[in-house]
């Protein structure tokens, strides 16, 4: 039961990341990508959750959090440069 | 609790799903940035939660990291949305009101 509802969840979470997918290949402006890859690095943080509840490694979830940390710097920088051309 | 944290994923990833149909759906960047940025902050940390309940264990560092995203996400949405908006992204033709460029006196 616990394991077949992990498996709707990574289907609804790979849902999530072809559409976020979708709109990052499809643009149409840069800032538009931008915000696709930020929904994809936390739907990919989602995803190691999951891998790391399915294989019952608590050491996955580090990879995790600097995950989310690198895709919130990248984000921040992107968005300066942006605004000002770093 | 099993069943609860299990739950629990179900419905942190089924608003996920919905934070990326709002993405592709949305008519303008503004629309798509609050999609998919609400939508995917609640359904991560609900996920987080339900991880929680499965594996109690490991409840510091997933808390660690679902606090990370509650600070984290609406910083970078909200400086991303201030970023597009000086370099003028083109604003969806059913918007009514533009406060930013009312306060700092552009054009709207």
């Amino acid at each position: 039961m616990v394991e077949t509802l992990i498996s709707i969840a990574a289907a609804l979470a790979g849902a999530a990341f072809l559409l976020a997918l979708y709109r990052f290949l499809k643009g149409p402006s840069t800032a538009d990508r931008v915000v696709a890859f930020d929904v994809l690095t936390i739907v990919s943080v989602t995803g190691i959750v999951l891998v790391a509840l399915a294989a019952g490694r608590g050491i996955y979830l580090d990879v995790a959090l600097v995950y989310a940390l690198l895709s919130f710097l990248g984000v921040i920088v992107v968005a300066r440069f942006l605004e000002r051309g770093l | 609790m099993d069943l609860l944290g299990a739950l629990l994923l179900v419905t942190g990833s089924a608003f996920l799903l919905l934070g990326g149909l709002g993405l592709v759906r949305m008519p303008d960047l503004f629309n798509r940035i609050q999609a998919g940025t609400k939508a995917t902050t609640l359904g991560t940390l609900l996920t987080l939660g339900g991880a929680a309940c499965l594996q109690p264990e490991w409840g510091l560092k997933l808390l660690l990291i679902g606090l990370f995203i509650l600070f984290t996400n609406p910083l970078s949405s909200q400086v991303l949305a201030r970023a597009a908006h000086r370099i003028g992204v083109e604003k969806s033709p059913q918007t009514t009101v533009d406060r930013l460029a009312e306060d700092t006196g552009e054009a709207p």
